[in-house]
């Protein structure tokens, strides 16, 4: 190309912003296009942390599917457990004892408010608000020690079973929640002061990475990001599973599409996460928290080493795997991050035929460009951090 | 002969003494920045690094550990760069920072038998502008150091970091106008004994309280000045990963590091300078307390300066933590807002506050 030597020869930046960038954690790689700070495009790469989750899924038996689901979304894995114990129960044709029903909501909304503590928490501290950052991971310590009472882990969880939970709630379970949200709304009231209502902090959200009605519906967002253009698309109130529709609780919804509204939306379902939680203690009913079906649920130990029944169930369960009739089934619950949809087929065996996740941040990283496009470079910072990448999600 | 030696002794000794005074202070930011962000956050901080030990409160990690590490990393120029300039940048990133307090007074005189030693290193009759002329020359550390890195994260970080700079240096000249214009005077020692006035008797004549615009748009571009957040947009370490210092490992980062605190250090005693009283002590004069009230306290000479010693050395330390407050506490800005900022905002209200001020100036000279 010849330059005319009357204008400036001028040329648009490549940048490779990732796979190794302090923001783009979770393993992904934006490839900019820049003019000067502008950019003109934005490609996402992604897969950086694939480890062949449902090729996994086809060697292992169904119970043993529950451990590689902790590690998809890794911030709140008990909605992953859940959401895939669910959809297998509903190939089975089986329902969970009440009690476990109210157990599992409870656990998923502690997950989800730990899911958007976290996203909220990252997203300030990325923004230089690192104080505001650390008293959202604080709060998000006090709900983690909860889910470490009850289920002994803080990350790989494994707390559902096919049929049911692992165990019933520790007895103080009650109390312990009610201090922890004391002391966690206290933490949401300074963060509200410090960031949400702090000028800067609202010049750098508002208004960037901005996504139509229109465009989140054609690209299939869901979750937050979703319902900061404001479509009432919640998976809970859409398709009510386990006991959600018997609980009292808002959607917050946005209006503008853009990053402020959507750290504003996961800040409101915070409380009204809380809100739940409050309610299924106060109507939990007692009972069982396992099916009563020894073709589904492993038998006590008590009886694998006493009766010949038991030894019996016991063997065919860990040896074969759960027998789940042949079909297939779509299932879907409200992630952190979006409709978390788990697609199973089954062969008629002990193992899945397929497993197959619908992860809510790879779709709303492939609108990603959308939102970013013409903004800034300082933009991507915000925009990424309310998507709330998952890379155990998001790449499986 | 004698005499002269005496002069240049006294002089070096100064200088050694203001300069081991701002890289002491300098260094001991680092331990305050990071136990006073720890206290902020509800974290420990710095407790691992040990003698026998013995932490100190994070004071061997951060005096001791960390120096140590610094000066035994590897120093890495990145094989496209530009050896020269590279290892030039951060010498000329860390010079003005030092020198810039030469002008800058730490206390009165100090009469020692019939010497009149001034407590200022040079007084300069153009103290502010051998500022700002020193100030503008850091602006080429960072560009140098992003170019002669040869990436295009420390580019981004340069490009930014000059254009924050320049634009700050204008805003930041012009509200130091209305100081100057009160004070008639560029001399930074006659400014600090001109603040000794009384204004109706009882109030200090502070920069802050005649001119309190003045002050809010200094400190601001200062802050901006030192490229901290909210303005640390040349590092931005979430967006270009660390800027224009991104390929700069061990001494060399250590000396950015150093000129950065120590720019904490230059911005706090400009700001004690020209708006708190600099050495000045509320009714101290040069024999002792004169209260508006009648009251008299002689002092001795000694203890005289040593109060505006460490009345000066109490309000620098004061403004560094300020700065360090500020910095945990507040979101980054992006670069437009930033530019928005200095040439739309802090820039039209420094020229408003000048105007203001001759105006005021001059109808006062012209009242009876």
């Amino acid at each position: 190309m010849k330059a005319d030597p009357k204008e400036l020869l001028s040329e648009s930046m490549e940048l490779q912003m990732g796979p190794s960038h302090p923001a783009t954690h979770g393993t992904i790689k934006f490839d900019l296009k820049l003019e000067g700070e502008k950019i003109l495009d934005c490609d996402v790469v992604v897969g950086y942390l694939h480890r062949g989750f449902a090729k996994m899924c086809e060697q292992a038996t169904w119970t043993q599917v529950i451990p590689y689901t902790d590690r998809l979304n890794y911030v709140s894995p008990l909605i992953n457990n859940v959401g895939y114990a669910l959809a297998v129960e509903k190939l089975l044709g089986v329902e969970t004892p009440p009690r476990c029903q109210f157990i599992r909501v409870i656990m998923s909304e502690l997950s989800r408010i730990t899911d958007h503590l976290t996203c909220c928490g990252m997203a300030a501290s990325e923004l230089g608000a690192i104080t505001v950052g650390f008293y959202l991971i604080e709060a998000r310590e006090f709900l983690m020690r909860i889910i470490e009472t009850v289920t002994g882990a803080r990350l790989t969880i494994s707390y559902t079973r096919i049929g049911g939970v692992k165990h019933d709630l520790p007895q103080d379970f009650g109390e312990q929640v009610a201090k922890a949200f004391e002391k966690t709304r206290k933490l949401l009231a300074d963060c509200d002061r410090l960031l949400a209502r702090n000028r800067i902090f609202i010049d750098r959200v508002s208004g960037t990475g901005v996504i139509s009605q229109e465009m989140a519906l054609a690209y299939g967002l869901t979750g937050p990001v979703l319902r900061s253009t404001g479509v009432n698309y919640d998976v809970r109130k859409a398709q009510p599973y386990l006991v959600y529709d018997e609980f009292d609780f808002e959607v917050p919804l946005g209006a503008k599409g853009d990053n402020y509204d959507r750290f504003i939306c996961r800040m409101l379902e915070i409380e009204q996460s809380m809100r739940i939680i409050e309610q299924a203690l106060r109507k939990m009913p007692l009972g069982p928290v396992l099916l009563d079906n020894p073709r589904i649920v492993l038998p006590e130990k008590e009886k694998v080493y006493n009766s010949i029944e038991g030894l019996m169930h016991q063997f065919k369960i860990i040896m074969e795997g759960i027998q789940v009739p042949p079909g297939e089934v779509y299932l879907a619950v409200e992630g952190g991050n979006g409709e978390l949809g788990f697609y199973i087929v089954s062969d008629g065996g002990g193992r899945p035929y397929r497993v197959r996740v619908r992860p809510p941040c790879f779709i709303a990283m492939s609108a990603f460009h959308e939102m970013i496009k013409g903004h800034m470079v300082a933009d991507i910072i915000p925009t990424f951090g309310m998507i709330n990448m998952i890379g155990g999600e998001c790449d499986r | 002969m004698t005499a002269m030696m005496i002069d240049i002794g006294i002089m070096a000794a100064k200088a050694l003494l203001v300069l081991s005074m701002v890289l002491n202070l300098a260094g001991l930011l680092g331990w305050v920045e990071r136990k006073g962000s720890a206290l902020i956050q509800d974290r420990i901080g710095a407790n691992r690094a040990s003698i026998l030990g013995f932490a100190g409160l994070g004071l061997v990690n951060t005096l001791i550990a960390d120096p140590i590490k610094f000066l035994t990393k590897e120093d890495f120029i990145p094989p496209r760069g530009d050896r020269l300039l590279h290892t030039l940048a951060p010498c000329v990133a860390l010079f003005p920072a030092l020198v810039t307090f030469a002008v800058i007074p730490f206390g009165d005189v100090l009469m020692l038998g019939d010497r009149e030693i001034n407590l200022q290193v040079a007084n300069l009759n153009v103290g502010i502008l051998y500022i700002f002329s020193m100030a503008s020359l850091s602006v080429y550390g960072i560009v140098i150091g992003a170019w002669a890195s040869n990436n295009k994260f420390s580019l981004l970080g340069g490009v930014r970091g000059s254009a924050q700079m320049i634009s700050y240096e204008i805003a930041m000249g012009l509200s130091v106008m209305g100081v100057l214009m009160v004070y008639g005077t560029l001399e930074l020692q006659a400014i600090a004994r001109a603040q000794g006035d009384l204004l109706w008797g009882w109030l200090p004549a502070w920069g802050i309280f005649l001119q309190p615009v003045a002050f809010l748009l200094f400190f601001t571009a200062a802050v901006a000045e030192t490229k901290r957040i909210p303005f640390d947009l040349p590092e931005g370490e979430s967006e270009i990963v660390a800027g224009y210092h991104v390929e700069y490992s061990g001494a060399k980062f250590l000396m950015f590091f150093t000129g950065e605190f120590a720019e904490i250090v230059t911005a706090a005693a400009l700001v004690t300078t020209l708006f708190f009283g600099g050495w000045q002590l509320p009714y101290l004069l040069r024999d002792g307390f004169h209260f508006p009230w009648g009251t008299t306290l002689w002092l001795p000479h000694l203890l005289v300066v040593l109060l505006q010693v460490g009345a000066f050395t109490l309000k620098v330390v004061f403004f560094c933590w300020l700065q360090i407050l500020v910095r945990w506490s507040l979101p980054r800005f992006r670069y437009d807002q930033v530019m928005r900022l200095g040439w739309k905002m802090l820039l039209p209200l420094a020229f408003v506050n000048v105007m203001v001020t001759a105006v005021w100036i001059v109808a006062s000279q012209n009242s009876p």
